[in-house]
């Protein structure tokens, strides 16, 4: 095992760092890999070839699943475990507990890959791991929490920086968020009910499903942004006090945002309209990361002519700004009415997950790998600019199709005729979608492709001889 | 939708703790308290990082301050805070609906209750408008006997049109029927072609009921030689021996319903065995699953979920399809 020191002085535990860094970049391919593929089998469903477990509707989750805990938990972690490190100047507690974190968290992806395809599911959306594995993710869970709030206890600076306020709310919230709503009562290894039924049941679900995406995939990422926005632009964060507000509004106000994917259904009114109230003004607290990270490039603009790792990272911001300001128009009640059950939520959520969430995690292993290898660089600054506009067009061409099928369904859907009869037949929505699925799954493989050069880039930086990396000189 | 007065005020106070909390911090974080001079360094350097005190932007801060004025007015007049029913007193439906007295006969006495009252839910609201603007249409067509419907192509329009919103999911888009679900378009029926009876069974709903082996004491080793009769009787290819067998085992009760003549019987829906039309195939393994397992096929009601109005219409249409 590589083990190199930093001029920093302190000692870090790097080993953890650099295997969840390596796993990210291969469990992205695999749950990209597969979203390639379902958004083929809508075009052409003979994709799945008559066996069960190739079908879309086992393949789907395990994509979901796959990209939010394999690729984007993977990259949480890595990056977590080194941010904490670094801002705390001390070694990680617990190394051992660390480790644990890695070979179990590996283990839970593994059988989610396994048991998903076989039909194995609580039916819950990116709750659908059956209670065995909830039991495992509930232990690794806690000892990532354990290894992380020691080290923060053990710190030796004297404030606790942001970007750790971000990874802790993320990592308590989902911890609460996963225990509650798993909570099931088994009736065989394979086989559970829910402990809730009806309204509560889809109530609890959608306070897990959105504050997954609220916790884990918007305050986890916002802490990965706070460290590597700042050092790859060499700058100071923009504001502080912008910080402290917007950290504080955002998880008090997002854990109440679950509601909105309920909007006109056997939910309460009372729920309902908290709900839509709550999104909405958690429009200006999402929005204070986006101006903290754009900010802080003040000064530093000239960089993104050169740096096609900072651009990453902006343009990341740019869609997480686009994607924060969509869901809270999305939440209201009028709006959702034509954009619920349609593809437009698809795109929505695509726009966070590739655009900011992939993108920032990109952008942030591209700072990370040349560190944890020893080198100033990544083997090939060139095929990071490809990986770049290859990510980024893949993302448009996703989320513009998936824009314009979405209302297109909406309005298709609510279309009458004058005698009160509906204009369009379900199937006949779906037709016209197909145009739509096609630019989609180009997309997909825009980005897909990006992937692997990736991958590519980053064994060819692993493997590089000492020094023959250096970091590029400032312009 | 009640709840007990416990979470109706611990609902409220939490709500009101975080909106009134957001706009205190707001309030508060806009003034610089830190004591560092605003744009400066606030002197704290995590791995070389360090913070500025820039002041909140403005028109960010503005924006925030607004969407909480939008909350607080929303919440004052829509349903949010616990039972409080909001000045518009807006519901989105009869929330209390759905007692073991029917849903049908509750909704209709709250919708009752609630227009006396002049207090309607978005649901109600819009039914009212959709009957009002539209009822009369269906009321017209209903006051047309289906004979006379049939031949108007407006009706048989709107027929189509209602049919490939409920029907075609199992029959078809094209009304061709699939494995298990009858083809409308030939003219063979089950249970009959005349238009009061495809009415009926629109309104009704049919279940078909082909039990185990007839529910007869016909062994397996009998299925073969019945299935082979069934294929001889709709013109088929055949073993004629074993056929000879299967009209033995046939002869132990299925006339009973499929008639001696193995035409079937339009009053129970049981299918004629001589023609070459099959619901769930015409392979001998088909049949012999038919005969072995038995067949429940089922269309259900649809005059509580479209109305004797628009069923009219549908019927006129489906009947169209197989008399041109």
């Amino acid at each position: 095992m590589m083990n190199h020191s930093q001029s920093t002085g302190a000692d870090y535990n790097y080993t953890i760092v650099r295997q969840f860094a390596l796993t990210t970049v291969l469990w992205g391919i695999v749950g990209m890999s597969v979203g390639v593929l379902i958004a083929a089998q809508l075009i052409w469903p003979q994709l799945n070839f008559d066996t069960p477990w190739l079908t879309y509707s086992r393949l789907r989750p395990l994509h979901t699943n796959a990209v939010i805990f394999a690729f984007g938990t993977s990259a949480l972690f890595a990056t977590s475990y080194y941010v904490v490190q670094r801002t705390c100047q001390i070694r990680l507690f617990a190394p051992k507990l660390a480790a644990f974190t890695f070979w179990g968290w590996q283990a839970v992806i593994i059988a989610a890959a396994i048991t998903l395809p076989m039909g194995f599911t609580q039916g819950k959306e990116y709750a659908e791991l059956e209670w065995p594995i909830d039991i495992a993710i509930a232990i690794i869970w806690v000892s990532y929490a354990i290894v992380f709030f020691g080290t923060i206890a053990k710190r030796t600076t004297s404030h606790i920086y942001v970007a750790n306020w971000f990874f802790g709310a993320f990592i308590i919230t989902v911890a609460v968020l996963h225990i509650v709503n798993s909570m099931a009562v088994p009736v065989s290894l394979f086989k559970s009910y829910s402990l809730y039924s009806g309204a509560v049941d889809a109530m609890v679900q959608w306070w897990y499903g959105h504050n997954a995406v609220g916790f884990l995939l918007t305050a986890g990422f916002l802490g990965m942004m706070y460290y590597f926005v700042p050092k790859q632009a060499g700058r100071p964060v923009y504001s502080y006090r912008l910080s402290i507000v917007h950290f504080w509004a955002l998880i008090a106000l997002y854990i109440w945002a679950g509601p909105h994917h309920l909007h006109y259904t056997a939910l309460p009114d009372w729920t309902q309209s908290l709900g839509m109230v709550m999104s909405l003004i958690l429009f200006a607290p999402s929005w204070g990361g986006m101006i903290n990270g754009i900010m802080t490039l003040s000064g530093a603009w000239h960089k993104l002519r050169t740096d096609p790792v900072l651009r990453f990272l902006v343009v990341s911001l740019s869609f997480y700004g686009m994607s924060t300001f969509e869901g809270p128009m999305m939440a209201i009640k009028t709006v959702n009415a034509l954009s619920h059950y349609t593809d437009w939520t698809i795109g929505h959520v695509h726009s966070g997950a590739l655009g900011w969430v992939a993108m920032v995690s990109i952008g942030s292993l591209y700072h990370l790998i040349p560190v944890l290898f020893g080198h100033g660089r990544m083997y090939s600054m060139k095929l990071v600019n490809v990986h770049f506009w290859l990510a980024t067009i893949g993302t448009v061409l996703y989320i513009v199709s998936m824009w314009i099928s979405g209302v297109m369904q909406g309005l298709m859907w609510r279309a009458v005729n004058s005698d009160g009869t509906l204009t369009y037949s379900f199937v006949e929505s779906l037709e016209a979608s197909y145009p739509f699925y096609f630019v989609r799954f180009i997309g997909g493989c825009f980005f897909l492709t990006g992937m692997f050069i990736m991958a590519y880039n980053v064994i060819k930086t692993v493997k590089a001889s000492k020094d023959s990396l250096p970091a590029i000189a400032e312009a | 939708m009640i709840m007990s007065n416990f979470w109706s005020i611990w609902i409220s106070v939490l709500t009101i703790v975080v909106i009134a909390g957001c706009f205190i911090l707001l309030k508060l974080v806009n003034n610089n308290y830190t004591g560092v001079e605003e744009g400066k360094s606030m002197g704290h350097s995590f791995d070389g990082i360090e913070e500025l005190n820039n002041p909140l932007p403005k028109w960010w801060a503005y924006m925030f301050y607004l969407t909480i004025v939008f909350g607080v007015i929303y919440l004052a007049l829509y349903p949010g805070l616990g039972n409080y029913k909001g000045l518009f007193g807006w519901t989105s439906s009869n929330q209390s609906i759905g007692t073991e007295k029917g849903i049908k006969a509750d909704s209709a006495a709250a919708l009752e209750a609630a227009k006396a009252e002049n207090r309607l839910s978005q649901y109600d609201r819009e039914v009212a408008h959709a009957d009002e603007k539209y009822g009369p249409i269906f009321a017209a067509y209903l006051a047309t006997p289906l004979e006379e419907l049939v031949k108007d192509p407006e009706a048989l329009k709107v027929g189509g049109r209602l049919f490939l919103q409920n029907c075609s999911q199992c029959h078809g888009s094209d009304a061709r029927g699939s494995k298990g679900f009858p083809n409308l378009t030939d003219s063979d029926w089950l249970y009959g072609g005349e238009l009061a009876t495809i009415k009926t069974t629109i309104m009704n709903g049919r279940n078909g009921m082909m039990p185990p082996k007839g529910g007869l004491p016909i062994e397996d080793s009998e299925i073969k030689g019945l299935a082979e009769y069934v294929v001889k009787l709709s013109g088929g290819e055949h073993d004629e021996a074993l056929a000879a067998q299967g009209q033995g085992s046939f002869m132990k009760g299925c006339f009973a319903c499929h008639g001696m003549d193995a035409k079937g019987n339009k009053f129970m829906g049981s299918p004629n065995l001589t023609d070459n039309v099959w619901l769930y195939g015409g392979s001998r393994g088909v049949i012999a699953e038919s005969i072995t397992n038995g067949r429940a096929g089922v269309m259900p009601a649809w005059k509580d979920i479209l109305g004797e109005e628009k069923v009219h219409v549908v019927a006129a249409y489906v009947y169209s399809l197989s008399n041109k």
